[in-house]
């Protein structure tokens, strides 16, 4: 495939590994947080860990966001799919997210009319095509997804569709990452930051990491060149005592971000005061909701959502398995109460997170594997 | 942490893997019908503690029941496609190439099979009749009789259009002993060509997704393939699957644990045509999950890999074969992939549905 195919080279690949073998301090541990779960899917995908140092951990970050919807937002939007005038719209891996009381592929078998949609226009197509039914659209994501659906309600509002709405559950990625920073017990030395985000949002909203944390960031793309070359940009960083934001994503990042996909943003939503994350409790202003001006076509308002809270249980422990402070193993309902069938942290919801890994592949999903002679 | 601790808890997460399966979901959903692990389930949990019997317990693609001093292959299969008809095949080809397949790669010669078609109100005669016909070029083509059948007509809106359910009988080979419980570590693990071309087919010629490219299924007989490889590999075949619903992904993991070995590939020598790596790459699928309707996965002994690979290549469906990985002691029970990247990743059974309705 040309223009994915040169990212994935092994030749160059080797030579990225070579050059960050000869950097690493053999005296101290580098564990760089990938905050974004694309990331995450690259590192697996490809192996990327087997090409690195011992030294050199990356730890997943939260930035999957179907796996920190906490449950009582799964469980609102099931309790609007079960009208039965709704077709309710999402996106595929919404389906298996788990509420309290079962998920979305299950309230489809009970006979809700719920679709798979892989854009929120197509939400706003189903709509036209059934004037007589409510199409409500699941939205999720940070702000990679925010514009397409902001583009939507606008669309919407100005075609005057009325039987469509939105259920926002889109997320931003600053306060979740300070929330960790804030965490006294914080144990990682750098950051890796999220590149399809940062394409809305630029590289500007992380100068706080280096600044108030004395953390190095880099922003970087998914290809897994993209990320070992960021890896190696990071420990440069770290190596030379410097601490900054960089941008390894030039090919697709402005320093200033898209500055059309934040104006529709900015008319389409507000900030809400706080929102819960699965795992990480309640963070200030981490969350966006629709604005006055689109009101009418917020669900949350048309069905009077009670926004009901559905306690993360108590003995759940990823947000101290994102700090690094415990391996998944360490975690007291790990593999009892909380398992990849029935998850309780979003750790354990994608098949990619650290505790639902650890789950299927034992210590194989975190030990380096010797590549063998052919 | 302790590596006591850490031990404990992954034994008994090993216990719990090794113990059967309990079904609880309370309704059947999408998952249960995709091939992966919830399929898995639904089958271990709740039909065979149902139905036990010895001809059953293997769970293999065909059933053997002794008859005298031979041995009688059984399997049946249901074709639930939207659209029917795609590019490459429609349902009744598939319907017929898909049971004599599970056949053929149980090492037995198949030679009649059953066909039900439940037909929905309002279908076309045409549309049938043009499936009719494409069952009888199928059967042809195999060398099997369609020997009896059923058809049924539901009320309109109660069936897509058409489905099929056919049944398949073979003899079995007496020599043959292919068995998960017959592979070793260091035998190759031999593809016959490329894959996820079925599913990828099917995907773009459904409409949804508004991706134009050119990508046929691959539905076909596998009988010439598999004597090929019988002939070229001898008693050092060992273990031949079709890798249809859930890929070869899926299958690999089921070998790997019924195998009690390991299970390693290398990406770079597995064959994907680009277009379906351009496809699944955008749909963010991965294409070793993705189904096959006419690839044989085979299992042979280092000795005679070669060979077998030659074979297979020399027959009209096998040209891109390819060895693609190997048995190993380790990861005992997993599947492992070395990427082209130069990393290695595990592989994991199909979790959830990538497709919905593929076959």
């Amino acid at each position: 495939m040309k223009y994915v195919d040169e990212f994935r080279n092994a030749d160059l690949a080797r030579a990225v590994s070579a050059e960050i073998y000869s950097l690493v301090d053999p005296n101290r541990p580098y564990k760089i947080m990938e905050v974004c779960g694309g990331h995450t899917h690259t590192i697996y995908r490809h192996g990327i860990k087997d090409l690195l140092p011992d030294q050199v951990e990356l730890v997943h970050g939260p930035g999957c966001p179907v796996c920190v919807l906490p449950m009582g937002r799964v469980d609102e939007g099931i309790a609007i799919a079960e009208r039965p005038e709704v077709i309710f719209t999402c996106f595929g891996d919404m389906m298996r997210v788990p509420g309290s009381k079962g998920n979305l592929l299950e309230v489809k078998a009970e006979g809700a009319d719920i679709r798979m949609v892989y854009s929120p226009l197509d939400a706003l197509r189903i709509a036209r095509e059934n004037p007589d039914r409510e199409v409500v659209f699941y939205a999720i994501g940070f702000e990679t997804t925010a514009p397409s659906t902001a583009l939507t309600l606008q669309r919407a509002k100005k075609e005057g569709i009325e039987n469509f709405s939105v259920f926002c559950n889109h997320v931003t990625i600053v306060p979740p990452v300070r929330a960790l920073l804030d965490s006294p017990d914080l144990r990682l030395d750098a950051f890796i930051g999220p590149g399809h985000v940062s394409t809305v949002i630029g590289c500007r909203p992380y100068g706080f990491m280096p600044a108030d944390y004395g953390k190095p960031c880099v922003v970087a793309g998914f290809e897994p060149l993209d990320l070992m070359q960021s890896v190696l940009m990071l420990i440069r960083q770290l190596d030379e005592g410097r601490c900054e934001v960089e941008n390894q994503y030039g090919r697709a990042v402005l320093w200033e971000g898209n500055l059309k996909a934040l104006e529709a943003m900015a008319e389409a939503f507000e900030l809400r005061p706080y929102f819960e994350w699965r795992g990480l409790g309640f963070i200030a202003q981490s969350a966006l909701k629709l604005s006055a001006e689109y009101a009418d076509l917020d669900a949350e308002l048309r069905y009077s959502t009670p926004g009901v809270r559905v306690a993360d249980p108590k003995a759940c422990q990823c947000g101290e398995v994102l700090k690094g402070v415990l391996k998944p193993p360490e975690c007291k309902v790990f593999g009892t109460a909380c398992t990849p069938e029935r998850p309780l942290g979003a750790l354990m919801v994608s098949s990619e997170g650290a505790c639902a890994a650890y789950y299927n592949f034992g210590r194989k999903s975190f030990e380096k594997v010797e590549i063998g002679s052919r | 942490m302790s590596e006591g601790r850490e031990q404990r808890v992954l034994d008994a997460l090993e216990q719990n893997r090794r113990r059967p399966p309990r079904f609880t979901a309370p309704r059947i959903d999408m998952s249960h019908g995709a091939g992966g692990k919830a399929t898995h389930k639904l089958i271990e949990g709740l039909l065979l503690p149902a139905f036990d019997n010895p001809a059953l317990a293997p769970l293999a693609d065909a059933a053997m029941l002794p008859l005298g001093d031979a041995s009688l292959a059984i399997s049946t299969d249901s074709y639930v496609v939207r659209p029917l008809v795609f590019p490459g095949g429609s349902i009744g080809e598939l319907a017929v190439n898909g049971t004599v397949n599970d056949l053929a790669v149980s090492g037995a010669t198949p030679f009649a099979l059953s066909a039900a078609l439940i037909v929905e109100e309002g279908l076309e005669t045409g549309v049938l009749a043009h499936e009719v016909e494409a069952m009888a070029a199928a059967a042809g083509n195999a060398g099997v009789a369609i020997a009896t059948g059923d058809t049924k007509v539901v009320e309109r809106g109660k069936a897509d259009g058409l489905y099929i359910t056919t049944t398949g009988v073979g003899v079995a080979d007496p020599e043959s002993n292919l068995s998960s419980a017959s592979v070793r570590p260091g035998d190759k693990i031999l593809c016959s060509g490329t894959l996820g071309d079925h599913g990828a087919a099917i995907l773009i010629a459904r409409g949804d997704l508004e991706l134009e490219a050119e990508v046929f299924s691959d539905t076909r007989a596998l009988t010439p393939l598999v004597r090929a490889l019988g002939e070229a590999a001898g008693s050092g075949l060992r273990f031949m699957r079709d890798p249809t619903r859930g890929g070869v992904g899926t299958v690999l993991n089921e070998l790997a644990r019924d195998s009690g070995y390991g299970v390693a590939l290398w990406e770079e020598n597995i064959p994907i045509r680009d277009v379906v790596n351009g496809a699944c790459e955008i749909l963010g699928i991965d294409p070793l999950y993705v189904a096959n309707e006419g690839k044989l996965l085979a299992v042979v002994a280092p000795e005679v890999a070669d060979s077998a690979l030659e074979a297979l290549r020399r027959v009209e469906g096998g040209e891109e074969a390819a060895i693609i990985g190997e048995i190993r002691d380790e990861p005992a029970r997993m599947v492992l992939m070395h990427t082209r990247f130069g990393g290695a990743r595990m592989i994991d059974m199909l979790v959830g549905d990538p497709l919905p309705r593929i076959c």
